[in-house]
């Protein structure tokens, strides 16, 4: 290219660019915007979700195209963040239906008044009713699938060393255990928050500090959040990490069997889990409630709650679909999971994060 | 952006264009006008708004949020770890990045456009990935985990350096290959030694661009959040992610809005220094002469000082973390392969789209993001590079200038929870832009709108005003002085700004990660929800889509290079 060239290839570069812009994200923008009031019989319904969900192809579509609903999906990275956000939306909700708030946050949702009772009908509404919210008489909050967070062994490398993997909260204080678990931090991780939830479920108010500085002095590792915990400091996972105990879920065991093997790498300590279960709701001032009371149901069928384990790690409420084989067989839920009232939580959270805070970050 | 340029005074179309023929008190008034509403609308209001409810309570002004933030002790550590991170990392970044853009940019040899290319990847690696390729080196029993930098301050700096080694290198770089050589040639030949050619001719000639480039990497700094918490953890809180806490988590508007404050008094004292420190170093340069490229000399010792140390960052500090991570991305269940690569192509399960899919999102996003920024700061920079006579309209141009830098200095999570409350009628229109894709197009600009200023401004100020003058004698009018003297010298800084609009869009900085998104997620989206699932599957699919990011900010990037073509100046 010689120079004389400069100038019109950074014009063709340019002219390029504004024809690119044409067909881009800001020229279909307006097309999918969910307040466009659609002219089909349903219209739009719009789902406030975290970065978690998903379905596998063609269900969402199913749903679309037996219900005459068109459905937009917005998700926001954070699950924590999710409450908050949809509070300071209140007057102007981002969509008509949330899915994705958790016992952990439940309450500070139902105390703001953020979602309203829907009318549900399908089939699977009574096995949510099992994990409705304490308190939420009128069914604002709808449970839809659920998962134990707990501690996860890398079973290989404690068989390698030769040393008995740890089995309940306590024996994790054990000196031969030293500088082998590692967490996320629960101010900035949600499974982080639920593993603090099951040590105050466990040793009370009075006794979890204690626990944790424990931990603490036996080498505790905290990490941001659960993937760089998984991944990074995790040895079982495929990162090669340095500790053998991390915090994950139940549901985690199943997808760490090796390549030409057929028993998971590792495994959940059934003994340390917290309960997630994880809401949908119709927001307060949906433009589409109805539709979104579809969805919600939808939500609730069983191809949606079959679909859960593959698709969203979670197990469903439903009690008539059928757990993925390896589930059944290497993802056992908790028999009795710690558990912390939502309005516990909802009242304590930052004074027990702050206690946290204080007890292990110092 | 040539052609954005040279519309620039004169958005509004022909209309405006006449008029500027005319009167170009009137042009002028529409390049300000336009970046300014933009700002307003995009950055002011929402900030102003989500800020403004952290001091109402019950419809009253409620400032009691100060005493009680401030007798916090852990307020002023955050603050003092803000700075001190913040000053370390900008250190590190300046020391290695000026001898790197003297090799880059200045030095001639082989592969220098993939290298110049290459060092601008660490600047869009979403910070999970970059927890990736550092953590696992520095981890117990990683490749470094002897040093045990785990989790300590050093590893954030590290981090910090590796992030904004590429935007001092550039800022400098683009500067320094247009300085006219004869003047050192001139010391030169007149005695001076290499070392004194440097310091007292070079180096204060550059002085604009270096603090430019501190200025802009000192922002970067204060507001990382998630390099921050990844490599360090919360022990080394800053403001930025003591307000991310307080927001996202706490819903603490009160204690956010306070620190939000103190996060702007400290942006605008650095911003301040940066400014006096410009100003004092400002000139007009000859940088009309052709691009001084040479031969690297390496028995002459300030070249290969600048090499070694240049070699030093870019191998041990940039190509080690990335290798890592190609390396990781290479391994598979079944052993080595591409397995993790051939999974792109394909639908992640339930995540909708094949990482290829939202690479065409992102690339898509990214230039309505880079076209709205070089559009906004090209005219903002004309604007700010005139020297008006009064002493107040000089004031006010300083001012704008310091205006647009706001946005890498505010928190991001204050922003993006701004669009929350203020763009469901922006401007008091019934569009709810919050849940539109536009939206991240347009976040993504007001971050890149400072990066296109700060990386035009410097070359357009260098311009000596004569220049103009010679040229409005000679019976040019207005518009064609414009024309044949800024924008000839400012197309040189377009590649630049092109590129680096284009990887901060793509990199995802700033309020998109709050924003709720539409169905069509961006790559960094997907590699942060395939990180956020169980399975060496999904995780060797992540580290191969941050490889793909990677290569593809590289590509971009390189194409941007091969625009700007120096001493092109006569064409226009």
């Amino acid at each position: 290219m010689t120079t004389h060239r400069g100038p019109r290839a950074a014009l063709a570069a340019a002219t390029t660019l504004v024809a690119l812009t044409a067909c881009s994200a800001l020229g279909t923008g307006d097309a999918a915007t969910p307040d466009a009031t659609g002219g089909t019989s349903g219209g739009t319904v719009t789902l406030v979700t975290h970065e978690s969900f998903g379905l596998s192809d063609g269900l969402l579509e199913k749903f679309e195209q037996d219900s005459g609903l068109t459905v937009q999906v917005v998700q926001q990275a954070d699950a924590g963040a999710l409450v908050n956000q949809l509070v300071l939306t209140k007057d102007a909700p981002l969509g008509d239906l949330v899915y994705g708030i958790d016992n952990a946050f439940a309450s500070r949702a139902l105390d703001e008044g953020v979602v309203v009772p829907a009318d549900v009908t399908a089939p699977a509404a009574a096995d949510a009713q099992t994990y409705a919210v304490p308190g939420d008489d009128d069914g604002a909050l709808t449970a839809i699938d659920l998962s134990d967070v707990c501690l996860n062994v890398d079973s290989t490398w404690f068989a390698d060393k030769g040393v008995t993997p740890p089995t309940t909260l306590e024996s994790l204080l054990d000196p031969a255990y030293r500088d082998l678990v590692v967490v996320p931090d629960p101010v900035t991780s949600s499974p982080g928050l639920a593993f603090l939830l099951a040590t105050v479920g466990a040793f009370g108010e009075d006794g979890w500090a204690g626990y944790w500085a424990g931990l603490r002095d036996n080498g505790l590792k905290v990490a941001d959040g659960w993937s760089d915990a998984y991944y990074t400091d995790f040895s079982g996972a495929g990162g090669d990490g340095p500790r053998p105990v991390v915090l994950s879920y139940a549901s985690s065991p199943p997808v760490t069997v090796p390549e030409g093997g057929d028993t998971p790498r590792t495994a959940a300590l059934l003994d340390t889990c917290f309960r997630q279960v994880e809401y949908a709701g119709v927001l307060a001032g949906a433009k589409n409630p109805e539709g979104a009371a579809q969805l919600l149901d939808f939500l609730l069928s069983d191809d949606v709650q079959a679909d859960i384990p593959g698709s969203m790690y979670m197990y469903p409420v439903s009690s008539s679909v059928d757990l993925p084989d390896d589930w059944a067989r290497w993802a056992p839920l908790a028999e009795k999971p710690f558990e912390v009232a939502p309005a516990d939580i909802a009242e304590h959270r930052e004074e027990w994060l702050s206690t946290w805070s204080d007890t292990v970050i110092g | 952006m040539t052609t954005t340029l040279a519309r620039g005074p004169a958005p509004t179309a022909p209309a405006a264009g006449r008029a500027a023929r005319v009167r170009p008190a009137l042009a002028w008034g529409a390049a300000v006008a336009v970046p300014v509403l933009f700002l307003g609308v995009f950055f002011v209001q929402p900030v102003a708004e989500i800020v403004g409810r952290g001091f109402v309570t019950d419809g009253r002004l409620d400032l009691s949020g100060f005493a009680e933030v401030f007798a916090r002790p852990r307020t002023w550590r955050v603050v003092g770890q803000t700075l001190v991170q913040a000053a370390l990392g900008t250190a590190g970044a300046v020391l290695l990045g000026v001898p790197g853009a003297y090799v880059l940019y200045r030095c001639r040899f082989p592969g220098r456009g993939a290298l110049r290319a290459f060092v601008t990847v660490p600047f869009v690696l979403p910070t999970v990935v970059v927890g990736v390729a550092f953590r696992s080196l520095l981890v117990d029993g990683g490749l470094l985990g002897g040093l045990g930098l785990d989790g300590t301050v050093t590893a954030i700096v590290l981090a910090l350096v590796f992030f904004n080694y590429a935007v001092v290198v550039r800022t400098v770089g683009g500067m320094w290959e247009r300085l006219d050589e004869r003047t050192e040639q001139a010391a030169r030949a007149l005695g001076a030694s290499p070392w004194r050619v440097l310091t007292t001719v070079t180096l204060p000639a550059l002085g604009p661009a270096i603090a430019s480039a501190a200025s802009l990497v000192f922002l970067f700094c204060a507001t990382a959040f998630g390099t921050v918490l990844v490599l360090g953890g919360r022990r080394y809180g800053t403001v930025e992610t003591e307000i991310w806490i307080q927001t996202t988590q706490f819903l603490d508007l009160r204690a956010a809005a306070v620190l939000s404050v103190v996060q702007l008094v400290v942006v605008a004292a650095a911003l301040t220094v940066a400014g006096r420190a410009r100003a004092r170093t400002e000139r007009a340069l000859s940088v009309g002469g052709p691009a001084a490229a040479h031969p690297v000399r390496l028995r002459e010792p300030l070249d290969a000082v600048a090499v070694a140390v240049t070699a030093v960052a870019v191998l041990g500090l940039l190509a080690l973390p990335l290798v890592n991570l190609v390396v990781r991305s290479l391994r598979t269940p079944r052993g080595w392969g591409l397995d993790n690569y051939a999974a792109l192509a394909v639908p992640q399960d339930t995540l909708a789209v094949s990482a290829w899919h939202a690479a065409g999102t992102s690339l898509r996003t990214a230039t309505d993001a880079t076209v709205i920024a070089l559009v906004v700061g090209g005219l903002v920079a004309l604007v700010v590079s005139r020297r008006p006579r009064g002493t107040a309209a000089r004031r006010a141009v300083g001012g704008l200038d310091a205006l647009f830098m706001l946005p890498l200095g505010v928190s991001a999570v204050t922003v993006g929870f701004g669009f929350l409350v203020a763009m469901d009628a922006p401007l008091g229109l019934p569009v709810d832009l919050r849940t539109s894709p536009a939206l991240v197009a347009v976040a993504q600009a007001v971050v890149a709108v400072p990066l296109v200023v700060r990386t035009v401004l410097p070359v357009l100020r260098a311009i000596d005003p004569r220049q103009r003058e010679v040229a409005a004698t000679l019976g040019a009018p207005p518009g064609r002085v414009l024309r044949t003297v800024d924008l000839a010298v400012a197309a040189r800084a377009v590649g630049l700004a092109l590129g680096f609009a284009f990887a901060a869009s793509l990199g995802e900085f700033g309020a998109t990660s709050f924003l709720a998104r539409p169905q069509e997620p961006t790559l960094p989206v997907v590699i942060f929800r395939l990180l956020g699932r169980p399975g060496a599957e999904n995780y060797g699919a992540a580290l191969a889509a941050s490889v793909l990011l990677a290569a593809l900010t590289a590509g971009i990037v390189a194409v941007c290079e091969r625009l700007r073509r120096p001493g092109i100046g006569g064409a226009w």
